[in-house]
């Protein structure tokens, strides 16, 4: 009875089956193509910005060398390698991405090959202001130790700035607009001191509905953060520990 | 895209981890302490309106080792009624596909926050008594714990004790062993293990589960299989050193325990022997040792010299010693003052 209690649960919550590590080995070069896009999504800026701050590499060589490292995982199939067993994604990623940058020489031709994903619209832009505006901490990553948690926590970023846009398309989707912009008052901006009174006067909505939309959209935000998480993760052991990276006590 | 500050990280991240308790008749007041499996929120039970504990898993689904464990948990706590034992109200699946149980809210402090106050040796081992007694009661229903430490128990406002924390209780006996083993399969990453805030290891299939430093040496080498009641006993003792103030650091280099008390240092010695043969058969005998030696008698797990059975008889019968002492002292002077 108890066990048809819990079955329930996953009824509601199907898993997404489909991942990065599945469609990287598929016999499909358009599924390889379409697997590689949702990782580039999720860990350019992470590389980018690991490939400006730990390599001082300039901002036009770091933008060459990020697009050329992800065509060079579709051409040379590095997801194929992968061992979910053995290591985190993150941490293999980081660890082809070092010996990506080791070899640079041959970078700058592979780069060049790296047509496939021309298409996908990198914003180093706005990678570049993340870095400038002091966003992030360049000596965080002074210690060898800290490379990894460096590379995390931009992950992290990447990874909740892509779910806060699927929010906001939802939101709109949806026309729960004031939920978005409650959550991005509150959650969003830096300021310490707006409370659920001033929100609720801002808005001219009860203080109960600023929670509740408050509540709302934070569990719609978890919803797609392991959403996407699910996708760039190589087994159902993997999502598990960094769900707990992510949102567990181990989080930064 | 919006750029996401490390506030505002943090934010999402607190936000988004909070359970969605929506269609329960729950509601979430405080987080109060985050364990291997999960997180333990205070909250109130709107219908009975009273507070309640709150443990859920910091992953969605049902159907993975961690919901397995939880699960497991709470079925392993709904038959241990014990006064000693924390009491499971409900279980189930939040709106958001984690698993969770409520149980009873326990105020007070942890064991590791009671040893710090500046309670007698003689209340010490009273209340070591009564955690005894709830892991004997857990093992007469067939279940031990495997993870006994100081961070496992509470000491409630009114003295009471509670053994929390059951996520790695092994079942020795009925049907829910096939459970067990699902249990023992359970293989976490070594990152994964250094995550576990209380220190608790677990692994299975001749791999560790436990808490260094409080899990028996079997237990260590992982012999899931064989570990019976005398594994925890094991634990008791180390738990029994920590109560009487000996640092872990002490237990886990040399067993030398000056500050102790020899009997009480026989006890811990015997309860924390290497081979589980030297060690207490049931936890009953321990309690047993820890009456007699609050009742100033001998213990069985020391064997006095004559010395030491006199001082214990001077301790033990002091007042009738002291009193004798003055009357046979007031007699001589007395035959003194008169002889003179």
């Amino acid at each position: 009875m108890l066990q048809d209690k819990f079955a329930g649960g996953d009824e509601r919550f199907p898993a997404t089956r489909w991942s990065v590590i599945e469609g990287a080995r598929s016999d499909n070069r358009g599924e390889r193509e379409r697997a590689l896009e949702t990782l580039c999504k999720a860990y350019w800026k992470p590389v980018y910005k690991y490939v400006r701050l730990h390599w001082s590499r300039g901002p036009d060589e770091a933008q060459d060398l990020t697009q050329g490292f992800f065509a060079e995982m579709l051409e040379r199939e590095l997801l194929n390698r992968f061992d979910a067993g053995k290591s985190r994604l993150r941490t293999y990623l980081r660890l082809c991405v070092d010996s990506f940058l080791m070899n640079e020489d041959k970078a700058a031709r592979r780069q060049k090959r790296g047509g496939e994903i021309q298409h996908l619209t990198l914003d180093f832009t706005g990678a570049e202001d993340e870095l400038g505006s002091g966003i992030i901490d360049a000596a965080a990553i002074a210690s060898p130790e800290s490379l990894d948690e460096f590379f995390e926590k931009e992950w992290v970023r990447s990874l909740f700035a892509l779910a806060v846009e699927d929010l906001r398309a939802l939101c709109t989707e949806r026309g729960r607009e004031r939920a978005f912009h409650l959550l991005e008052a509150y959650d969003l901006e830096d300021d310490d001191n707006i409370s659920y009174e001033q929100l609720a006067q801002q808005h001219g909505i009860a203080v109960t509905d600023v929670t509740n939309a408050l509540a709302w959209a934070r569990r719609e935000f978890r919803k797609i953060a392991l959403e996407r998480l699910r996708q760039i993760c190589g087994s159902e052991e993997e999502f598990q520990r960094e769900t707990k990276a992510v949102f567990g006590r181990d989080a930064r | 895209m919006k750029q996401l500050t490390d506030k505002a990280l943090a934010r999402l991240r607190n936000g988004a981890e909070l359970p969605d308790l929506s269609g329960t008749r729950y509601r979430l007041l405080q987080q109060v302490a985050r364990g291997g499996m999960g997180i333990v929120y205070a909250a109130e039970d709107r219908d009975l309106q009273r507070r309640v504990a709150l443990k859920v898993l910091e992953v969605p689904g049902s159907q993975g080792e961690l919901a397995s464990r939880l699960m497991r948990e709470a079925r392993v706590l709904a038959r241990l009624e014990h006064p000693g034992i924390v009491p499971v109200h409900d279980v189930g699946t939040l709106a958001d596909g984690r698993v969770f149980y409520t149980m009873k809210f326990v105020e007070g402090q942890r064991l590791d926050q009671y040893i710090e106050s500046s309670a007698s040796t003689s209340d010490r081992l009273r209340l070591f008594q009564r955690i005894c007694d709830a892991v004997a009661f857990a093992h007469a229903r067939g279940v031990l714990h495997r993870d006994l430490k100081p961070a496992n128990v509470m000491v409630g406002s009114f003295g009471e004790v509670l053994v929390m924390d059951w996520g790695l209780a092994k079942i020795m006996t009925d049907g829910l062993e096939t459970e067990v083993a699902t249990d023992a399969a359970i293989s976490h990453s070594p990152a994964n293990r250094r995550n576990d805030t209380l220190g608790s290891l677990i692994t299975g299939h001749g791999r560790v589960m436990g808490t260094p430093g409080y899990m028996s040496p079997e237990q260590a080498r992982g012999e899931v299989e064989s570990l019976d009641a005398r594994s925890d006993i094991f634990s008791l003792g180390e738990l029994l050193r920590s109560l009487l103030g000996e640092k872990p650091s002490a237990r886990l280099s040399t067993r030398s325990a000056a500050r102790l008390d020899r009997s009480l240092d026989a006890i811990c010695a015997k309860a924390c022997a290497q081979q589980r043969e030297g060690r207490y058969v049931t936890v009953q005998e321990l309690v047993s040792d820890i009456s007699r030696y609050l009742d100033g008698l001998a213990v069985e797990a020391h064997r006095e010299s004559i010395l030491e059975k006199a001082g214990r008889f001077y301790r033990r019968y002091r007042f009738f010693i002291l009193l004798i002492a003055a009357y046979l002292l007031m007699r001589i002077i007395l035959l003194l003052l008169i002889k003179h």
